[in-house]
Protein backbone atom coordinates (compact mmCIF):
# COMPACT_ATOMS: atom_id res chain seq x y z
CA UNK A 1 0.00 0.00 0.00
CA UNK A 2 2.86 2.48 0.36
CA UNK A 3 3.82 1.88 -2.95
CA UNK A 4 0.65 3.94 -3.82
CA UNK A 5 1.37 6.79 -2.04
CA UNK A 6 5.00 6.99 -3.10
CA UNK A 7 3.56 7.05 -6.74
CA UNK A 8 0.94 9.24 -5.69
CA UNK A 9 3.42 11.77 -4.40
CA UNK A 10 5.46 11.82 -7.12
CA UNK A 11 3.34 12.56 -9.93
CA UNK A 12 1.45 15.29 -7.69
CA UNK A 13 5.34 16.50 -7.99
CA UNK A 14 5.93 16.38 -11.20
CA UNK A 15 2.75 18.43 -12.04
CA UNK A 16 3.33 20.94 -9.80
CA UNK A 17 6.80 21.53 -11.14
CA UNK A 18 4.98 20.88 -15.00
CA UNK A 19 2.82 23.57 -14.44
CA UNK A 20 4.85 26.19 -12.55
CA UNK A 21 8.40 26.33 -14.37
CA UNK A 22 8.88 28.57 -16.94
CA UNK A 23 10.93 26.65 -19.27
CA UNK A 24 9.11 24.56 -21.76
CA UNK A 25 11.84 21.27 -21.93
CA UNK A 26 11.16 21.00 -17.86
CA UNK A 27 7.62 21.18 -18.38
CA UNK A 28 7.83 18.85 -20.90
CA UNK A 29 9.68 16.23 -19.07
CA UNK A 30 7.23 16.71 -16.20
CA UNK A 31 4.21 15.61 -18.14
CA UNK A 32 6.09 12.85 -19.18
CA UNK A 33 6.84 11.73 -15.51
CA UNK A 34 3.43 11.84 -14.45
CA UNK A 35 2.66 9.20 -17.50
CA UNK A 36 5.15 7.18 -16.50
CA UNK A 37 3.89 7.66 -12.72
CA UNK A 38 0.78 6.44 -13.97
CA UNK A 39 1.53 3.27 -15.91
CA UNK A 40 3.34 1.93 -13.15
CA UNK A 41 0.31 2.64 -10.93
CA UNK A 42 -1.66 0.73 -13.06
CA UNK A 43 0.97 -2.25 -13.38
CA UNK A 44 0.83 -2.44 -9.55
CA UNK A 45 -2.97 -2.41 -9.10
CA UNK A 46 -2.64 -5.48 -11.96
CA UNK A 47 -4.41 -3.90 -14.81
CA UNK A 48 -1.05 -4.73 -17.66
CA UNK A 49 -3.27 -3.57 -20.15
CA UNK A 50 -4.08 -0.49 -19.07
CA UNK A 51 -0.46 0.16 -18.53
CA UNK A 52 1.07 -0.94 -21.73
CA UNK A 53 -1.20 1.72 -23.62
CA UNK A 54 -0.17 4.46 -21.22
CA UNK A 55 3.71 3.94 -21.87
CA UNK A 56 3.17 3.77 -25.01
CA UNK A 57 0.47 6.97 -25.42
CA UNK A 58 2.63 8.49 -22.86
CA UNK A 59 5.93 8.09 -25.09
CA UNK A 60 4.08 9.56 -28.01
CA UNK A 61 2.88 12.33 -27.04
CA UNK A 62 5.65 13.59 -25.58
CA UNK A 63 7.46 13.25 -29.06
CA UNK A 64 4.54 15.09 -30.44
CA UNK A 65 5.45 17.77 -27.62
CA UNK A 66 8.81 18.00 -28.12
CA UNK A 67 8.46 18.67 -31.63
CA UNK A 68 5.65 20.72 -31.51
CA UNK A 69 6.88 23.19 -29.38
CA UNK A 70 10.78 23.10 -28.54
CA UNK A 71 12.31 22.10 -32.08
CA UNK A 72 10.78 25.05 -33.04
CA UNK A 73 12.37 27.50 -30.97
CA UNK A 74 9.92 28.11 -28.04
CA UNK A 75 11.39 27.57 -24.93
CA UNK A 76 10.33 29.90 -22.48
CA UNK A 77 6.74 31.31 -21.42
CA UNK A 78 6.58 34.79 -20.60
CA UNK A 79 3.55 37.05 -19.62
CA UNK A 80 1.52 36.87 -16.16
CA UNK A 81 -1.13 35.26 -15.52
CA UNK A 82 -4.53 36.08 -14.95
CA UNK A 83 -6.25 37.09 -12.05
CA UNK A 84 -9.84 36.58 -13.02
CA UNK A 85 -8.42 33.10 -14.59
CA UNK A 86 -7.04 32.03 -11.55
CA UNK A 87 -9.91 32.97 -9.14
CA UNK A 88 -12.50 30.75 -11.66
CA UNK A 89 -10.24 27.71 -11.59
CA UNK A 90 -9.92 27.77 -7.82
CA UNK A 91 -13.75 27.95 -7.67
CA UNK A 92 -14.16 25.29 -9.90
CA UNK A 93 -11.44 22.81 -8.15
CA UNK A 94 -13.01 23.91 -4.65
CA UNK A 95 -16.27 22.90 -5.75
CA UNK A 96 -15.13 19.36 -6.97
CA UNK A 97 -13.10 18.50 -3.87
CA UNK A 98 -16.45 19.15 -1.99
CA UNK A 99 -18.22 16.70 -4.05
CA UNK A 100 -15.33 14.35 -3.81
CA UNK A 101 -15.75 14.36 0.25
CA UNK A 102 -19.09 13.61 -0.31
CA UNK A 103 -18.59 10.43 -2.86
CA UNK A 104 -15.50 8.83 -0.76
CA UNK A 105 -17.69 8.47 2.06
CA UNK A 106 -20.12 6.17 0.33
CA UNK A 107 -17.09 3.98 -1.61
CA UNK A 108 -16.16 0.59 -0.62
CA UNK A 109 -12.43 0.14 0.49
CA UNK A 110 -9.48 0.70 -1.44
CA UNK A 111 -9.10 -2.52 -3.27
CA UNK A 112 -12.44 -4.20 -3.61
CA UNK A 113 -14.55 -3.97 -6.06
CA UNK A 114 -17.32 -1.18 -6.69
CA UNK A 115 -20.15 -3.01 -8.67
CA UNK A 116 -20.24 -6.75 -7.52
CA UNK A 117 -22.42 -6.78 -4.35
CA UNK A 118 -24.48 -9.20 -6.01
CA UNK A 119 -23.71 -12.33 -7.69
CA UNK A 120 -25.14 -11.36 -10.65
CA UNK A 121 -23.83 -8.64 -11.65
CA UNK A 122 -22.15 -7.81 -15.16
CA UNK A 123 -18.72 -8.48 -14.00
CA UNK A 124 -19.31 -11.17 -12.05
CA UNK A 125 -21.10 -12.75 -15.13
CA UNK A 126 -18.09 -11.49 -17.59
CA UNK A 127 -15.91 -13.34 -15.14
CA UNK A 128 -17.85 -16.58 -14.90
CA UNK A 129 -18.98 -17.00 -18.25
CA UNK A 130 -15.95 -14.74 -20.34
CA UNK A 131 -14.14 -17.99 -21.06
CA UNK A 132 -16.91 -20.10 -22.19
CA UNK A 133 -18.62 -18.01 -24.53
CA UNK A 134 -15.96 -15.85 -26.37
CA UNK A 135 -13.20 -18.42 -25.97
CA UNK A 136 -10.58 -15.52 -25.43
CA UNK A 137 -8.20 -16.21 -22.73
CA UNK A 138 -7.81 -12.24 -21.86
CA UNK A 139 -10.98 -10.74 -20.35
CA UNK A 140 -10.65 -7.28 -20.73
CA UNK A 141 -10.16 -8.06 -24.94
CA UNK A 142 -13.48 -10.53 -24.81
CA UNK A 143 -15.31 -7.56 -22.91
CA UNK A 144 -14.40 -4.85 -25.36
CA UNK A 145 -14.59 -6.16 -28.06
CA UNK A 146 -17.57 -9.27 -27.81
CA UNK A 147 -19.54 -7.99 -24.73
CA UNK A 148 -19.25 -4.36 -24.55
CA UNK A 149 -17.73 -4.08 -28.54
CA UNK A 150 -20.57 -0.95 -29.35
CA UNK A 151 -18.22 1.23 -26.88
CA UNK A 152 -15.30 -0.12 -28.88
CA UNK A 153 -16.77 0.77 -31.57
CA UNK A 154 -17.61 4.39 -30.72
CA UNK A 155 -14.27 4.88 -29.59
CA UNK A 156 -12.66 4.13 -32.76
CA UNK A 157 -15.24 6.28 -34.52
CA UNK A 158 -14.08 9.30 -32.31
CA UNK A 159 -10.31 8.40 -33.17
CA UNK A 160 -10.93 8.64 -36.86
CA UNK A 161 -13.05 11.53 -36.74
CA UNK A 162 -10.24 12.94 -34.88
CA UNK A 163 -7.25 12.35 -37.09
CA UNK A 164 -9.68 13.15 -40.11
CA UNK A 165 -10.08 16.69 -39.48
CA UNK A 166 -6.38 17.14 -38.10
CA UNK A 167 -5.36 15.80 -41.44
CA UNK A 168 -7.68 18.37 -43.36
CA UNK A 169 -7.37 21.27 -41.33
CA UNK A 170 -2.94 21.34 -41.40
CA UNK A 171 -2.58 20.18 -44.50
CA UNK A 172 -0.44 22.40 -47.04
CA UNK A 173 -2.93 22.40 -49.79
CA UNK A 174 -5.76 23.64 -47.99
CA UNK A 175 -3.72 26.69 -46.31
CA UNK A 176 -2.26 27.24 -49.98
CA UNK A 177 -5.92 27.73 -51.15
CA UNK A 178 -7.15 30.13 -48.14
CA UNK A 179 -3.84 32.63 -48.32
CA UNK A 180 -5.23 33.62 -52.49
CA UNK A 181 -7.62 36.11 -53.31
CA UNK A 182 -9.07 34.51 -56.50
CA UNK A 183 -8.11 30.89 -56.83
CA UNK B 1 23.00 27.19 -30.66
CA UNK B 2 20.40 27.58 -33.48
CA UNK B 3 22.29 25.32 -35.73
CA UNK B 4 22.19 22.89 -33.70
CA UNK B 5 18.99 22.87 -33.09
CA UNK B 6 18.13 23.09 -36.82
CA UNK B 7 20.79 20.26 -37.42
CA UNK B 8 18.19 17.78 -34.82
CA UNK B 9 15.40 18.78 -36.69
CA UNK B 10 13.30 16.40 -38.14
CA UNK B 11 13.63 17.42 -41.67
CA UNK B 12 17.36 16.35 -41.56
CA UNK B 13 17.88 13.63 -39.77
CA UNK B 14 20.19 12.74 -37.27
CA UNK B 15 24.10 11.01 -36.87
CA UNK B 16 25.46 8.22 -38.51
CA UNK B 17 25.49 5.85 -34.99
CA UNK B 18 21.27 6.90 -34.89
CA UNK B 19 21.07 5.96 -38.16
CA UNK B 20 22.51 2.50 -37.77
CA UNK B 21 21.49 1.58 -34.21
CA UNK B 22 17.30 2.71 -35.34
CA UNK B 23 17.51 0.97 -38.60
CA UNK B 24 18.01 -2.46 -36.36
CA UNK B 25 15.98 -1.34 -34.04
CA UNK B 26 12.51 -0.25 -35.60
CA UNK B 27 12.49 -3.56 -36.97
CA UNK B 28 12.66 -5.58 -33.42
CA UNK B 29 10.06 -2.23 -32.55
CA UNK B 30 7.67 -3.16 -35.50
CA UNK B 31 7.40 -7.07 -34.97
CA UNK B 32 6.73 -6.55 -31.33
CA UNK B 33 3.76 -4.13 -32.36
CA UNK B 34 2.34 -7.57 -34.70
CA UNK B 35 3.06 -9.39 -31.59
CA UNK B 36 0.91 -7.49 -29.39
CA UNK B 37 -1.67 -7.39 -32.10
CA UNK B 38 -2.12 -10.43 -32.78
CA UNK B 39 -1.67 -12.28 -29.60
CA UNK B 40 -4.17 -9.72 -28.26
CA UNK B 41 -6.45 -12.41 -26.97
CA UNK B 42 -4.21 -14.50 -25.02
CA UNK B 43 -1.94 -11.81 -23.02
CA UNK B 44 -2.60 -8.01 -22.36
CA UNK B 45 -2.29 -5.51 -24.95
CA UNK B 46 -4.92 -5.46 -27.56
CA UNK B 47 -5.54 -3.95 -30.51
CA UNK B 48 -4.85 -0.14 -29.17
CA UNK B 49 -1.82 -0.64 -27.42
CA UNK B 50 -0.33 -2.39 -30.76
CA UNK B 51 -0.77 -0.17 -32.92
CA UNK B 52 0.66 2.80 -31.20
CA UNK B 53 3.70 0.76 -31.25
CA UNK B 54 3.47 -0.11 -35.05
CA UNK B 55 3.35 3.83 -35.07
CA UNK B 56 5.42 4.61 -33.04
CA UNK B 57 8.17 2.20 -34.98
CA UNK B 58 7.84 4.29 -38.01
CA UNK B 59 8.02 7.77 -35.61
CA UNK B 60 11.58 6.39 -34.89
CA UNK B 61 12.51 6.10 -38.76
CA UNK B 62 11.18 10.08 -39.22
CA UNK B 63 13.43 11.05 -36.25
CA UNK B 64 16.29 9.64 -37.29
CA UNK B 65 16.21 9.50 -41.15
CA UNK B 66 14.55 12.91 -41.75
CA UNK B 67 11.05 13.56 -42.50
CA UNK B 68 11.17 12.97 -46.57
CA UNK B 69 13.11 9.44 -46.05
CA UNK B 70 9.69 8.38 -43.78
CA UNK B 71 7.27 10.28 -46.44
CA UNK B 72 8.60 8.22 -49.03
CA UNK B 73 8.47 5.31 -46.82
CA UNK B 74 5.07 5.30 -46.16
CA UNK B 75 3.45 8.56 -47.70
CA UNK B 76 0.47 10.45 -46.23
CA UNK B 77 -2.41 9.40 -49.01
CA UNK B 78 -1.28 5.39 -48.46
CA UNK B 79 -1.40 6.28 -44.83
CA UNK B 80 -4.51 7.57 -45.12
CA UNK B 81 -5.68 4.52 -47.58
CA UNK B 82 -4.81 2.23 -44.36
CA UNK B 83 -6.38 4.34 -42.22
CA UNK B 84 -9.96 3.50 -43.62
CA UNK B 85 -9.23 0.28 -44.45
CA UNK B 86 -8.74 -0.65 -40.77
CA UNK B 87 -12.19 1.29 -39.68
CA UNK B 88 -13.70 -0.42 -42.77
CA UNK B 89 -12.50 -4.12 -41.83
CA UNK B 90 -13.82 -3.36 -38.34
CA UNK B 91 -17.30 -2.30 -39.57
CA UNK B 92 -17.46 -5.53 -41.57
CA UNK B 93 -16.77 -7.55 -38.95
CA UNK B 94 -19.54 -5.92 -36.68
CA UNK B 95 -21.65 -6.38 -40.25
CA UNK B 96 -21.13 -10.09 -40.61
CA UNK B 97 -22.20 -10.75 -37.14
CA UNK B 98 -25.45 -9.28 -38.55
CA UNK B 99 -25.49 -11.47 -41.37
CA UNK B 100 -24.74 -14.41 -39.98
CA UNK B 101 -26.21 -15.19 -36.81
CA UNK B 102 -28.40 -13.67 -34.48
CA UNK B 103 -29.93 -10.22 -34.85
CA UNK B 104 -27.52 -7.90 -33.51
CA UNK B 105 -23.73 -6.25 -34.35
CA UNK B 106 -21.00 -7.66 -33.40
CA UNK B 107 -22.36 -11.49 -32.44
CA UNK B 108 -19.31 -13.52 -32.39
CA UNK B 109 -20.45 -15.87 -35.24
CA UNK B 110 -16.86 -17.75 -35.83
CA UNK B 111 -16.45 -18.94 -32.36
CA UNK B 112 -20.49 -19.77 -31.98
CA UNK B 113 -20.74 -21.94 -34.70
CA UNK B 114 -17.58 -22.53 -37.21
CA UNK B 115 -14.27 -22.55 -35.65
CA UNK B 116 -14.24 -23.92 -32.40
CA UNK B 117 -10.65 -23.64 -31.09
CA UNK B 118 -9.13 -24.81 -27.69
CA UNK B 119 -8.64 -21.98 -25.43
CA UNK B 120 -5.13 -20.63 -25.22
CA UNK B 121 -4.09 -21.13 -28.65
CA UNK B 122 -3.90 -18.68 -31.37
CA UNK B 123 -7.08 -19.68 -33.14
CA UNK B 124 -9.61 -19.15 -30.50
CA UNK B 125 -12.15 -16.67 -29.32
CA UNK B 126 -14.05 -16.09 -33.04
CA UNK B 127 -13.86 -12.42 -34.18
CA UNK B 128 -11.32 -10.68 -31.32
CA UNK B 129 -8.12 -11.53 -33.53
CA UNK B 130 -9.96 -10.30 -36.17
CA UNK B 131 -11.01 -7.05 -34.69
CA UNK B 132 -7.40 -6.71 -32.90
CA UNK B 133 -5.96 -6.80 -36.29
CA UNK B 134 -7.97 -3.95 -37.46
CA UNK B 135 -7.87 -2.05 -34.69
CA UNK B 136 -4.44 -1.82 -34.74
CA UNK B 137 -3.84 -1.42 -38.34
CA UNK B 138 -6.55 2.19 -37.82
CA UNK B 139 -4.28 3.31 -34.81
CA UNK B 140 -1.00 2.78 -36.23
CA UNK B 141 -1.88 4.22 -39.41
CA UNK B 142 -3.95 7.21 -37.58
CA UNK B 143 -1.08 8.08 -35.08
CA UNK B 144 1.58 8.05 -37.88
CA UNK B 145 -0.67 10.12 -40.25
CA UNK B 146 -1.29 13.10 -37.81
CA UNK B 147 2.76 12.73 -36.73
CA UNK B 148 3.33 13.12 -40.51
CA UNK B 149 1.08 16.49 -40.74
CA UNK B 150 2.08 17.83 -37.80
CA UNK B 151 5.54 17.79 -38.57
CA UNK B 152 4.78 19.40 -41.71
CA UNK B 153 3.38 22.50 -40.27
CA UNK B 154 5.04 25.06 -40.09
CA UNK B 155 2.76 28.46 -38.96
CA UNK B 156 2.63 31.49 -40.81
CA UNK B 157 5.63 33.71 -39.20
CA UNK B 158 3.98 36.78 -40.07
CA UNK B 159 0.28 36.72 -39.35
CA UNK B 160 0.28 36.55 -35.90
CA UNK B 161 1.26 39.36 -33.24
CA UNK B 162 2.02 37.64 -30.04
CA UNK B 163 2.92 34.04 -29.19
Amino acid sequence: MAIFYILLLFMIIAAIIAVETQDLLSSVICVGAIGFGGSLMFLFLRAPDIAITQIVVEVLGLIILIRATIVRDRTFITGDREFFGMVVSMVIIFVIFLAGIKILEVLPAFGTPIFAEVSDAASQTYIREGLRETGAANLVASVILDFRAYDTLGEATVLFTAIIGATVILRKKSRKLLEEPDV
Amino acid sequence: MAEKERNSNGMKGMTVIVKTISSWVKVLIFLFGIYIIIFGHLTPGGGFAGGVILASSYVLLMLAFGREFAEENLSLPVASRLDCVGALLFAAVALFGLFYGAASFFWNFIHRKYLLGEPLELVSAGTIPLSNIAIGLKVGASLFLVILVLSTFRPEPSANKGE
